[in-house]
């Protein structure tokens, strides 16, 4: 329950800007756009997914837009150039994102280093792989692609669900629960709270770092695969500064970046606060795409503000008490 | 001297000899040197000249890593700085020019210390504010565009030459110079150790904690528009998009692979700018070989694990023992 607070303040941002919005301009609360704005944040949505699991345990990835990126490149390449059936091609980009994801989370652990320089060594790592295997845009021409981009469940008011969408919300509900109901999420809160007290505890601390950032490693290649629907195309320079937003929709969806306190719902609604500030500024035309990150950066400030208020207001009386004490 | 160059620099030193012979194997010319119109002109200057703007940047970012803080929007500052001296540039003088985009970066820095210093706010999520909307400004500024300006003054400050050097390179050596002398001249780089070493022991020893770092971060966020300054007085021109991207990194990298821990404490200013010197070695040396620009990133890669594992506490443990060793043989 401790979560709570700041995901309501997230969802209550949420709402009313959305009715703000639509104030404005009525077409915007209509299914037709809403399916659109789940569906263009499909990849992000399912990246800050992983995110929110890496972060409540104390760390960060950086490495996510380049899985991406190299996702895409080899997907493509998979299926174009080397002949590879798509399937064959998506498990095998999965194994490979994970194995990478593990590495990482192995070097974390044994090595003793901070998650933050690992990762950038990952994503330079992931970025410069994908140069290699191409560097110009491969487009995909292959049946499934079609098929999986065609589909989509019709929403009542001429919507569409489309499949990328599909598969963000199966995967924001599954992370969900795999956060909230499972001794792995307990356990990702607990490593987030205190590495020590958690070792104490008897959790495998370094299983439990590999997997976290295996985790997020899969879940940024399918993110990758998403992507590559999406766009039907290979491009290494694809998702350059995606680890930024998804970031910033974590942090805006009321996890602390501290680690120990968060939930993949906020992050949800923190995508999708995204996405409506760029849906927003879409409808209106005149205002230029830079507005889109200013209002993120103010989004965040405001956030982490507010984060920091309610942590200090916790933290006062223990002080105190802990105080008395010694 | 002594203070600015202790005696753990040999490896990095070694590693710069090093990737200096295999770019000297790439490419025969890598030495030569010629004197051209009162520049001088050769590879090894080309390295000093592009390195600079990480080289700045870095000088200002080790000051922020020994205080366990680190600073994501020197990039985005970099964007700022280079739009507000590109946007002024025809119409105003060179001082008023470097006056509004140094003293962008020095509000860029004091609201990132605020954040970090007043707040208590996490180092990374209070840059990474700045990092996004920080270009976003910079896009403001430009209104989008790609602002070009023809001010000779200003182009001088990224293509001219003092004395045969290249201007940037001697504005980089001379804030060199004047930051060690301030924070090794004084107690001061002291007190920013103690305060990354333990921020709660010292700030209880007397350490005014909270001023130095506000302090840091305000010269980091200097050191950053400075760099803007002369990364858009390079091309004549400011773009907001691209202007110091990823530069952070880069910045980061550069003081990692000068020794300095990300968790804080000992630090060495002169170490971090030949970081930023090893890495502009590689890029420079990538590019004679002619390999594609693409191996970049995973010679990068390479190299950062390949000091992330010789700084590892578990195997500098390994390395303690094997130097005592040593040292009792001997």
């Amino acid at each position: 329950m401790k979560g709570l607070p700041p995901v309501l303040i997230t969802a209550i941002v949420l709402v009313a800007g959305f009715a703000l919005c639509a104030v404005q301009f009525p077409n915007i609360a209509s299914t037709r756009v809403v399916g659109n704005l789940l569906t263009d944040n499909a990849f992000l949505g399912i990246v800050a997914t992983g995110m929110t699991f890496v972060i409540i345990s104390g760390g960060i990835d950086l490495s996510v837009g380049s899985v991406i990126g190299f996702t895409t490149v080899f997907v493509a390449l998979a299926i174009e150039r080397w002949g590879v059936p798509p399937l064959v091609a998506f498990v095998a980009i999965l194994a490979l994102s994970g194995a990478f994801g593990a590495a990482m989370g192995a070097m974390i652990h044994v090595f003793d280093l901070p998650p933050f320089i690992v990762t950038l060594a990952g994503m330079f790592l992931a970025r410069g792989a994908s140069f290699l295997l191409s560097t110009e845009s491969v487009p995909i021409t292959a049946p499934v692609y079609s098929t999986v981009s065609d589909f989509a469940l019709r929403l009542p008011g001429g919507g569409r669900l489309t499949a990328v969408a599909i598969i963000m919300l199966t995967i924001v509900i599954g992370g969900a629960l795999l956060l909230r109901l499972t001794r792995f999420g307990a356990n990702v809160y607990a490593l987030g709270g205190s590495r020590q007290a958690a070792s104490l505890m008897g959790v495998a601390v370094g299983r439990m770092t590999v997997k976290i950032y295996m985790l997020s490693s899969l879940l940024a290649g399918i993110a990758g695969i998403v992507f590559s629907f999406y766009t039907s195309a290979g491009y290494s320079l694809s998702a350059v500064g995606v680890e930024l937003d998804s970031i910033a929709a974590v942090v805006i969806g009321g996890t602390l970046l501290t680690g120990g306190q968060g939930s993949v719902v906020g992050t949800f609604l923190g995508v999708l606060i995204q996405g409506m500030i760029q849906t927003y500024i879409n409808f209106d035309g005149t205002l230029s795409s830079w507005w889109t990150k200013i209002a993120t950066g103010v989004l965040l400030f405001a956030f982490i503000a507010l984060q920091q208020g309610l942590v200090a207001l916790a933290r006062r009386p223990v002080a105190k008490r802990a105080g008395a004490v010694s | 001297m002594t203070a600015l160059l202790p005696r753990r620099g040999l490896a990095q030193i070694l590693a710069l000899i090093v990737i200096l012979a295999v770019d000297r194997v790439v490419s025969p010319q890598f030495f030569d040197l010629r004197l051209q119109d009162g520049r001088l002109f050769g590879s090894l200057i080309d390295v000093l000249n592009r390195g600079t703007p990480v080289a700045l940047l870095s000088l200002g970012m080790v000051l922020v890593i020994a205080t366990r803080g680190i600073d994501l929007s020197v990039g985005a500052i970099m964007a700022i700085s280079g739009a507000i001296a590109a946007s002024l540039a025809d119409s105003h003088s060179l001082a008023v020019v470097l006056a509004a985009a140094l003293g962008a970066g020095l509000i860029c820095g004091l609201w990132n210390g605020f954040l970090v210093a007043v707040l208590g706010m996490q180092p990374i999520v209070a840059t990474l504010i700045l990092m996004v909307a920080g270009r976003g400004i910079a896009q403001l500024i430009t209104e989008g565009r790609i602002v070009t300006f023809s001010s000779p003054d200003l182009v001088w400050l990224g293509n001219g030459a003092i004395l045969g050097v290249p201007v940037p390179v001697a504005i980089a050596l001379g804030m060199l110079i004047l930051t060690g002398a301030v924070v090794r001249g004084s107690a001061l780089g002291l007190l920013i150790e103690a305060t990354g070493g333990n921020a709660r022991a010292s700030e209880l020893a007397g350490v005014g904690t909270r001023a130095m770092i506000l302090a840091v971060y305000v010269w980091c966020g200097v050191c950053a528009a400075l760099a803007g300054v002369i990364a858009a007085a390079d091309i004549m021109g400011a773009d907001a998009n691209n202007a110091g991207l990823w530069l952070e990194l880069d910045a980061i990298l550069a003081v990692v692979i000068g020794g300095t821990s990300l968790f804080g404490g000992r630090f060495s200013l002169i170490l971090a700018v030949l970081g930023a010197l090893i890495i502009q070695t590689m890029n420079t040396g990538i590019l004679l070989s002619g390999y594609p620009p693409e191996f970049n990133l995973l010679v990068k890669a390479v190299v950062v694990i390949a000091v992330l594992l010789l700084q590892s506490p578990k195997l500098s443990g390994v390395a303690g023992v094997v130097a005592r060793l040593r040292r009792a043989k001997a």
